[in-house]
């Protein structure tokens, strides 16, 4: 392809197709003006379940919740993603992108399809949250809408495919593709199969809500749509894990400290991941005790494993890097001279730290069999995945954006000091807000729902203070976390549109240059551990990750102890 | 920047592993199989596990089933709505109604006693929620999902729904009364 137009970016090295650029840029934005929707619902969301405030009438609140979840959970991030699976092919293999017209037609299905479900959710008739559970009826263009986007997004999926295949023809780099790549190929093949669940149980609901199927089965319905809805959470784990790789290779030019571990590990994602359907069927009747212990346990914890994997081989490889530079004084010198004010950095530290400490904790803890009773579509699941997807994925993409925007976008990014504060900002926030809400949780308040002061109904119930308390701190915290996200948004649509040009020249030409391995690892006398302590080569991570360890171990028996103490049942 | 390079060697799987790693996996996979033996093991020591036992139902049969029950063990009514207050003898197969927007009837168990309790919902999803000794099941339509407890505490039970169903969700609020044995 010889009239393919590239350029190469001066400050980062990557080389860039034109066609490509403009398909990231596109996602990109959309993915921002979802994220831009989410967030305003955001807002009206948790002013409502701020007891003090309370804000939305019940009507408005179930609507506005339905378009939260959904524009979050599925627009925002896989319009990002998408954008990110461009990237990771065509701009890190340095290869044209795999038929642009094509991936034009999905971008426009995509957008069609979140429009077309927005507006059956504005219309009033369709409040009926994310996981639209049959069979309270939707408007058939809600699942139209849902069905369309997932099309786009799986023609998104094949053009990456095709991307890859594109790249090893026409021999744009040498050796195996980069970690990066891998993980985003692990991305890729686990979003082919959840969005075939998504269609397997989406296209008979639509049929179902025009009138040509008489009858979804209520536990079918679950069992299928989750493989659906949790996988599409499987894909951020592989999508920002690749993410943390790529900012440890962009910002401190980190190697992954064996390449057979850290690809192994997501291999384990592929196999294992998808198992975790199951964490909302734990209470489910007519599932047996022994289907649910394996599928909740990913097959005995191998996808938990290949996480606490990458926990450790991310900053690892991180504090490898830096040692290397000669941050090696005692166990954490090379954390404490880290470009803390640099928001690329910043934000993917907090999006790995609070991923594990509280996202992954807690995930693991309230996916045990048992232990789910007493958290089941409580107020503690949506901490826990406020803690997977907002302070891990969002927060992730978020760093990522900060460098996109000069390399892709050729902008300077305007606010530079906002910017340095808001991955803080944005993350304790974040970090506060979950971990009230898993507290509110154990107290029993619930999810979805709109007055925990049950004023309106025949019976009444008081929760303890305590959850009062807790649920005002989450609307304190859930602010703190809205304005860092506002000040993203705005910090992205204004450099992006309205900034400064980047100095440096960048322009297209045919040339392109082929993708060279890394240098081999100039190690000294003994190898990594040499640099580190005790004849471990990244000591500081592993103490980090020792104590990582520690909470998971309490945090998990407490939740048994309080299980041991309800009504025995059997 | 290697991590978004291709590896540095052709043969990169031969690479061998830092301490670190290994170590650390080591200890992860232990911990891991851990947390997988508790749950059958909590099946085995623990007290509180879901049965597997649930069958398939129609609004029709259950509500039969639940009236008989009603018709016989009812002790008194509350509320302006006259829900009936059931008190079923220990030991029985205790029936509870799940519907647009209420947890139907009220139910009287006895401290101690176990009881069988069947859930299923007449129509939509809903979520079944003890307050505050906090179980939480989920209640389908088109299944009658069977619990077998042992209330071992004394006192009003609030049951909340927690599987959101339309606009009166939050207003959908049950009662399990449990009273001290022999009172």
């Amino acid at each position: 392809m010889s009239n393919a137009l590239y350029r190469t970016c001066p400050e980062s090295g990557l080389q860039f197709h034109k066609s490509a650029e403009w398909l990231m840029r596109a996602n990109a934005v959309a993915a921002v003006v979802c994220l831009l929707i989410g967030g305003a619902t955001a807002l009206m969301v948790t002013l409502t379940r701020w007891p003090a405030v309370h804000l939305l009438p019940a009507d408005k609140f179930y609507q506005l919740l339905t378009i939260h979840g959904i524009n979050m959970l599925i627009y925002w991030i896989i319009f990002f993603e998408i954008a990110v699976l461009y990237f990771c092919s065509s701009t890190l293999l340095r290869c044209r992108i795999a038929m642009p017209r094509m991936a034009w037609a999905a971008f426009g299905l995509m957008v069609v399809g979140a429009i077309i479900n927005n507006l059956s959710v504005l219309g009033g008739n369709s409040s009926v949250m994310m996981t639209s559970y049959v069979p309270m009826p939707a408007d058939s263009n809600f699942y139209l809408g849902l069905i369309l986007f997932a099309v786009g997004a799986l023609i998104g999926c094949f053009i990456f495919l095709g991307t890859l295949v594109v790249a090893r023809e026409e021999k744009t780099y040498e050796g195996s593709i980069p970690l990066v790549t891998f993980g985003a190929l692990t991305a890729c093949i686990i979003a082919v199969f959840t969005i075939a669940a998504g269609a397997i149980i989406l296209v008979p609901t639509w049929l179902w809500s025009v009138g040509l199927i008489g009858n979804i089965d209520a536990a079918m319905y679950r069992l299928i749509w989750w493989g659906f809805g949790h996988s599409s959470q499987q894909i951020n784990v592989a999508a920002h894990v690749s993410v943390w790789y790529a900012i440890a290779a962009i910002v401190f030019g980190a190697r992954p400290m064996s390449e057979k571990v850290s690809r192994g590990a997501f291999l384990l994602y592929i196999a294992f991941l998808q198992l975790a359907s199951a964490h909302h069927l734990l209470v489910d009747p007519g599932l047996s005790a022994s289907w649910k212990i394996f599928n909740t346990s990913y097959a005995m914890y191998l996808a938990v494993l290949a996480s606490m994997i990458h926990g450790l081989t991310v900053p690892g490889a991180i504090e490898v890097a830096q040692r290397g530079k000669g941050f090696s004084k005692g166990l954490y010198e090379w954390l404490r001279k880290a470009p803390w004010g640099n928001p690329v950095f910043s934000g993917m530290f907090i999006s790995l730290v609070g991923f594990g400490f509280i996202g992954g904790i807690s995930g693991v803890v309230m996916g045990t069999e048992q232990i789910n009773i007493i958290i089941h579509n409580t107020i503690y699941v949506p901490g826990h995945f406020h803690a997977t997807v907002v302070l891990g994925t969002t927060l992730a993409f978020m760093s990522l954006t900060y460098f996109l925007i000069p390399t892709l976008f050729r902008r300077q990014v305007m606010f530079p000091a906002l910017a340095r504060w808001q991955p803080y900002l944005f993350g304790f926030g974040m970090a506060v807000f979950t971990l009230t809400m898993m507290g509110a949780g154990t107290l029993g308040v619930q999810r979805r729902h709109w007055d925990m002061t049950f004023t309106d109904s025949l019976l009444s119930f008081d929760y303890p203070a305590s959850a009062y308390t807790l649920m005002g701190i989450v609307g304190v915290s859930g602010m703190a976390a809205i304005v860092g996200g506002a000040i993203f948004v705005m910090i992205t649509v204004l450099s992006v549109f309205f900034g400064k040009r980047v100095e440096s020249e960048s322009t297209y030409g045919t040339a392109m240059t082929m993708l060279k391995r890394a240098e081999p690892d100039v190690l000294s006398e003994g190898g990594h551990a040499a640099a580190g302590k005790f004849g471990f080569a990244a000591p500081g991570t592993f103490l980090f990750a020792l104590f990582f360890l520690a909470i998971f171990v309490i945090y998990y028996a407490i939740n048994w102890k309080y299980l041991a103490s309800v009504w025995p049942m059997s | 920047m290697t991590s978004i390079q291709p590896p540095a060697q052709t043969i990169w799987w031969k690479q061998p592993l830092d301490r670190v790693e290994g170590t650390w996996i080591a200890i992860a996979l232990v911990w891991s199989l851990i947390m997988f033996a508790m749950m059958p093991l909590w099946h085995v020591y623990g007290k509180q596990n879901l049965s597997n036992e649930a069958y398939r139902t129609t609004p029709e049969a259950f509500m039969a089933k639940t009236m008989a029950m009603v018709n016989e063990h009812t002790v008194r009514t509350e509320t302006n709505q006259q829900i009936p207050v059931v008190s079923p003898p220990p030991g029985s197969d205790v029936y509870l109604i799940a519907r647009l927007w209420q947890w139907w009837p009220i139910l009287e168990l006895e401290k101690g006693q176990t009881y069988r309790l069947h859930i299923a919902s007449m129509d939509w999803q809903h979520g079944f929620s003890l307050q505050p000794v906090n179980i939480n099941t989920q209640i389908l339509p088109g299944y009658e999902m069977v619990l077998t407890i042992t209330p071992d505490t004394s006192g009003d039970q609030t049951i909340i729904c927690n599987e959101f169903c339309g606009i009166g969700h939050h207003n959908m609020v049950g009662r399990i009364l449990v009273k001290e044995s022999g009172t």
